[in-house]
């Protein structure tokens, strides 16, 4: 909302002195929050003032452009010119070249000259063009920011003014007012209005309001028996709630069309954001702006019978201001006379029925609609309004008799009409519920002792009725206040009112916490652990297409039931991920085309599976209401499962050179030891068997399992064929793992394990098996086949080649044995070793290499 | 050193002579310049060949009282070439150990970095610390599935079905919209669940993803992340809504932060507070910055938890992290934190 200073302190004691930061600062004490300021004279400045055009000569000229050689005076005649400065013409009489030609000698117009300076900087000086010393502009309401018209030269006369000569534009234009604009909540429709933005900028200043709508009610009349006919009706209202419960009409005869809005309204409009375009129209707007109370008006000799207000029949179609042809929805409430719909109740009129040119009785509406009607239609077809605006917030539903004479008010007053005294006011409004607010309860809540004086001081302040009672208050909203419902919505009026900044500091104790949870805690431990080793945590979008979800959801490619959303940033990229490498690998490249070449990077988070969730197509549960157990249980079960995930993706070197550092070449090992390195620093061991999907390198893909068998992930190097096609790094890695399944698995709590300070007896041992046989399997045969003895096997080398018979392969193995009690011999371990080979050679044929 | 060939045979009855050899010994290890000049010394001083060793070879061939002179004058004789030679051999073994060590020096400032050390990325940092910051004060951290069911991200929260926030503008709906399912707009619905699932009183926070249909900009993005929180106790008031911010935002903003609440509306709260946060070394000079919103959660809130408002009440607050991190980090754009460029994260490194 835009609030032009003269007006609101028309309403409310502004100082003269305050400019619009200051009504800004002192607005959001009360929570207007302020937006911004709106100064012509920022961007206007220097002498600009009202010039008489003595003279004009056509001069066509060489381009083939006509100009005019003006000489213009400037100052009243007989008089002396007091401006000094360069390009000033001592005599009071200019010298201007200018290009349009809608004026004519004798014309008053705005002369803008040498020093003054136009929105966009534009400096005038006297300059030399088309062979004169042209000294001056004549300005067009574009050129002065005050309208986009291209229809040339302001003149005067047109819009009603005759100045004397020389005096100030601005002045006269109203270009020194300033408008502050302030963000209202959708709580607060009242303060769409200059009455509302008043009486909360009294508040804030501790000062009396005076309601400028209670000060005309009473000269408001009453329903005439000759006003003009109206039904309203509604036989669908939504959630229980006529479309409309109050219509006042009002016709005012004998308007003169010719009239332009007088430069003031103009002005204000402007500073409020609306463009003038009739004076009827202009009145409208202006008395929305000042009550809150949207108008509509009608030229009364279009309109077939009385008026209708009712849902639209379907098939019906309308013809909107805008010229647009609509077709209605029945849940549209619309304006009707015999001949159909004649406009969309509180959001646009019809073009049939609209004020024009030559109209001359106007039918002045204002009327109260249903707030969800308004925001629906409004949104249907996509037409929002500076009414629908106020609408979907509320309007006062007994601002509309007193709105409707304001209107009628102002075209006697500037449009030359005169009231026919034929009054409607159909009203079905409501009084407001009244609210019990027991005594202690705006200082148990807010935390500040209010006395009673505060408490019901600040009530009346906002126009509640207040009685008191044994306990407390009954109180009674204002109407223009649909909000307040409950005690709460009385306490924060106290609590605004009297001032947020007197709420003291009070920490409150919680009880005793369990601290993080056993996953919170072990999720941090993963990050940083993986961070610690090197890796770059990122984060990317979960937003996909159905090929990557194919890609890295299924093993082969096949087609991956996904998440789809209905309104996506990008069609493109409209379902949600069941993996996190597709945005991963994007970041990587993100990176790589940086010219950063050594990348390691990781990611925790969540995907989403459109498996396994039963969606929930019965009606919502209520608002305050806790749903039945049953229901609750329906809700959770439509939720999908939304698995947490870990994913790095690697490509480039473990280090940059250095003088005592040679780098390595990251790899698929590096991929797996992400997986092994998380899953340890969260206490659980993986298994690793050769895997196989179709975006990892078919012989260089591990798949990664719990100890228990399932299956939580794969690393790798990615397929050299992806690679290529997806434009990566050549030998990118990567792997995925569930980190919730991860998690899951958590080790309860570790016993701790005897450690025996007896010498190790240490022994190596070559196997040859057949080039297939898994070397962890291997290795675990030879770990059970030692025997207890063993303290530790670890692979140090596989060869195949020289000295090894084709499809065979040697697996060498270092064993470590070790006895809690006493220092082993040479024998016992040899023996362990025997075993170990034994059953190496038993489960897998592995013989001795020789 | 002039290689001196020592004199064959001293007769160990010589005094002289074998003082001379003596001398000769001495002089020869003085002038040993390293240990293999030593080694050469100590060959012909006291090798089987040398003077002194045939010396006292020549002893056993004389008779009993001149062997007994002869021994005493030989026996010293090579006991003071011996520890001259062992006092010899320990200062050039010094002083190689000593020339080594100068050897291997290295210039260390030229080292580089073999291990390199990743970062955490400062938005999931930043919201590990708002956990510790409230863990510390006995509260706890609560999570939430970002994909949520319509009632738990708009009803349960007092947003009427026609709410502006509702529409596809601001929300992103799953297809069909008739499924009720939406990506969170805010961390809380994390709320309604920590309500429903937890016994009274309830402390806790929410930190996590959020979803809004922003197209990314400077200020925006569709995905970013916010941190809840929300107190349900008997006897809470709006100041210890504001005793709890203040001390948030001196854990996160230092001890000369403070906090102003400011009247504002949402569905959730009745009163409700925007709440600013005094940033004293914000760029431009000192200022009140919009930080996030506030208040006393609305009893249609606590009713949908099936709590009774006449006895309990509660506060709740929030505030984007993205935010958070701009002014507190003094981050200019937003894409910095969505992009995934790895010198964003890496500068920050593990710190906060």
């Amino acid at each position: 909302m835009r609030v032009p200073l003269s007006w609101l302190r028309e309403y409310a004691p502004v100082p003269e002195d305050a400019t619009a930061e200051d009504v800004l600062a002192t607005l959001v004490k009360v929570g207007l929050e302020e937006e911004d300021v709106h100064r012509p004279s920022d961007s206007l400045s220097g002498p600009i003032v009202v010039g008489q055009v003595l003279s004009m000569e056509p001069e066509t000229h060489s381009n083939g452009k006509t100009v005019n050689w003006c000489s213009v005076r400037v100052v009243p005649e007989g008089h002396e010119q007091t401006l000094t400065g360069k390009g000033i013409d001592p005599s009071g009489v200019q010298g201007i070249i200018c290009g349009a030609h809608n004026f004519s000698v004798g014309d008053k117009v705005v002369v803008a000259l040498p020093g003054a300076v136009l929105p966009g900087d534009f400096r005038i000086s006297a300059r030399k063009t088309y062979g004169h010393i042209s000294a001056g502009m004549i300005a067009s309401v574009r050129e002065l920011g005050i309208g986009d018209d291209h229809d040339g030269i302001l003149v005067l006369s047109r819009i009603g003014l005759d100045p004397e000569i020389g005096s100030d534009a601005l002045e006269l234009l109203g270009l020194y007012d300033s408008a502050a604009e302030v963000n209202v909540t959708p709580d607060r429709g009242y303060a769409f209005s200059i009455r509302g933005i008043a009486r909360e900028y009294c508040h804030a200043v501790r000062a009396p309001f005076t309601d400028p709508v209670a000060e005309l009610a009473p000269r408001v009349p009453a329903s005439t028996e000759d006003g003009f006919p109206v039904t309203v009706s509604d036989d669908a209202p939504i959630h229980g709630r006529a479309g409309c419960n109050r219509f006042a009409v009002r016709i005012v005869e004998n308007v003169d069309p010719s009239i332009p809005s007088p430069p003031w309204l103009v002005s204000r409009l402007r500073l409020a954001g609306i463009r003038s375009l009739s004076l009827p129209v202009d009145i409208s707007n202006y008395v929305m702006l000042e009550y809150g109370q949207p108008i509509h008006n009608y030229d009364a000799d279009t309109l077939q019978g009385g008026i209708t207000v009712r849902r639209a029949r379907a098939g019906e179609k309308l013809t909107t201001l805008d010229d647009k042809s609509r077709e209605l929805n029945s849940e549209d409430l619309v304006i009707a006379d015999e001949s159909g719909p004649v406009g969309l109740a509180g959001v646009m009129g019809g073009a049939a029925t609209e004020v024009g040119e030559n109209t001359t009785r106007v039918l002045v509406e204002a009327a109260r609609f249903d707030e969800v009607s308004i925001a629906r239609t409004a949104r249907r077809h996509k037409l929002p309004s500076e009414a629908s605006k106020r609408y979907e917030r509320g309007v006062d539903p007994q601002l509309a008799p007193v709105a409707a004479q304001r209107v009628v008010d102002l075209l006697v007053e500037l449009a030359g009409g005169t009231d026919s005294g034929r009054v409607t006011d159909v009203d079905h409004t409501d009084r407001p519920a009244a609210i019990e607010l027991p005594a202690g309860y705006p200082a148990a809540r807010v935390g500040v002792d209010y006395s009673p004086e505060v408490v019901e001081r600040s009530l009346v302040a906002i126009g509640a009725e207040v009685t008191e009672t044994a306990d407390g208050w009954t109180v009674v909203p204002p109407s223009w206040r649909p909000d307040l419902l409950e005690k709460e919505d009385l306490v924060e009026e106290v609590a605004r009112l009297d001032g947020y900044d007197k709420i003291p500091d009070r920490l409150p104790v919680a009880p005793p916490g369990r601290g993080f949870t056993r996953s919170q805690a072990a999720r941090r431990r993963v990050a940083n652990t993986l961070a610690a080793a090197g890796l770059t945590e990122v984060l990317s979008y979960p937003f996909v297409s159905q090929a990557d979800n194919d890609l890295w959801g299924s093993a082969d490619g096949e087609h991956v039931a996904s998440i789809k959303l209905a309104n996506p940033i990008s069609e493109a990229q409209s379902l949600l991920r069941v993996s996190i490498l597709p945005g991963l690998l994007e970041v990587l490249k993100r990176n790589h085309s940086r010219g950063l070449r050594d990348l390691a990077l990781y990611e925790m988070g969540h995907v989403f599976l459109a498996d396994g969730y039963t969606p929930d197509t019965q009606p919502i549960p209520p608002l305050g209401v806790r749903p039945a157990a049953p229901e609750l249980e329906r809700l959770d079960a439509a939720v999908p499962d939304q698995p947490r995930r870990l994913a790095a993706v690697l490509t480039g070197h473990d280090a940059a050179a250095g003088p005592w550092v040679a780098p390595r070449t990251l790899d698929w090992q590096d991929a797996l030891d992400v997986a092994v390195l998380a899953a340890r620093s969260v206490g659980v061991e993986l298994r690793v068997t050769q895997g196989s999907h179709h975006a990892f390198h078919p012989g260089r893909t591990a798949q990664l399992s719990t100890q228990d068998g399932a299956v939580i992930g794969m690393a790798g190097e990615l397929h050299p064929k992806l690679v290529a096609a997806q434009g990566l790094p050549e030998r990118t890695c990567a792997v995925e793992l569930d980190l919730s399944a991860l998690l899951d698995r958590e080790a309860s709590a570790v016993t701790a394990q005897a450690i025996s300070g007896y010498p190790a007896a240490t022994q190596d041992v070559a196997l040859v098996v057949d080039a297939n046989v898994p070397a962890a399997d291997l290795l675990s045969t030879v770990r059970r086949g030692a025997g207890e003895l063993l303290e530790a096997a670890e692979v140090f080398d596989v060869y195949a080649g020289k000295g090894i018979p084709e499809g065979k392969k040697s697996v060498a193995i270092a064993l470590r044995f070790r006895a809690p009690d006493r220092t082993l011999t040479a024998d016992e371990a040899s023996e362990a070793r025997e075993n170990a080979v034994s059953a190496a050679h038993r489960e897998h044929g592995a013989e001795i290499r020789s | 050193m002039s290689e001196t060939t020592p004199s064959a045979a001293v007769d160990p009855t010589d005094e002289a002579g074998v003082t001379a050899a003596v001398e000769h010994a001495l002089r020869e290890i003085e002038a040993a310049a390293d240990l293999s000049e030593l080694k050469t010394v100590r060959l012909a001083h006291t090798g089987e060949k040398s003077p002194l060793a045939l010396a006292n070879r020549a002893i056993g061939e004389l008779d009993k009282a001149a062997k007994a002179t002869a021994g005493k004058l030989v026996g010293q004789a090579r006991g003071r070439v011996n520890k001259a030679l062992a006092a010899r051999a320990t200062v050039l073994e010094e002083e190689r150990d000593a020339r080594i060590l100068v050897e291997e020096a290295v210039d260390v400032t030229a080292a580089t970095r073999r291990r390199r050390l990743g970062g955490r990325h400062p938005l999931t940092n930043l919201m590990d610390h708002i956990g510790d910051i409230f863990v510390g004060m006995g509260w706890e951290v609560a999570e939430g599935p970002e994909l949520e069911h319509e009632w738990f991200n708009f009803d349960s929260l007092n947003f009427k079905p026609d709410h502006p926030a509702r529409q596809m503008q601001d929300t992103f709906f799953v297809d069909p919209p008739s499924s009720h399912l939406v990506l969170r707009t805010h961390t809380s619905p994390v709320q309604m669940r920590s309500l429903l699932e937890r016994e009274l009183p309830v402390y806790v926070v929410c930190p996590g993803k959020t979803y809004r249909t922003d197209e990314l900009d400077a200020t925006h993005t569709p995905v970013f992340h916010q941190v809840e929180g929300i107190a349900v106790d008997e006897g809470l008031s709006m100041a210890d809504l504001k005793g709890t911010l203040t001390h948030f935002a001196r854990t996160m903003f230092g001890p000369e932060a403070a906090i102003r609440l400011r009247p504002n509306y949402f569905p959730f709260t009745e009163p409700s507070a925007e709440l600013d946060v005094w940033h004293p070394t914000a760029k431009g000079g000192p200022r009140w910055i919009e930080w996030g919103g506030c208040g006393m959660m609305h009893p249609n809130v606590l009713r949908a938890a099936g709590i009774d408002p006449e006895r309990y009440s509660g506060f709740a607050f929030g505030m984007g992290i993205e935010r958070t991190l701009m002014f507190r980090n003094n981050v200019p754009d937003m894409h910095d934190m969505v992009e995934g460029d790895v010198r964003f994260s890496e500068h920050f490194g593990m710190e906060i």
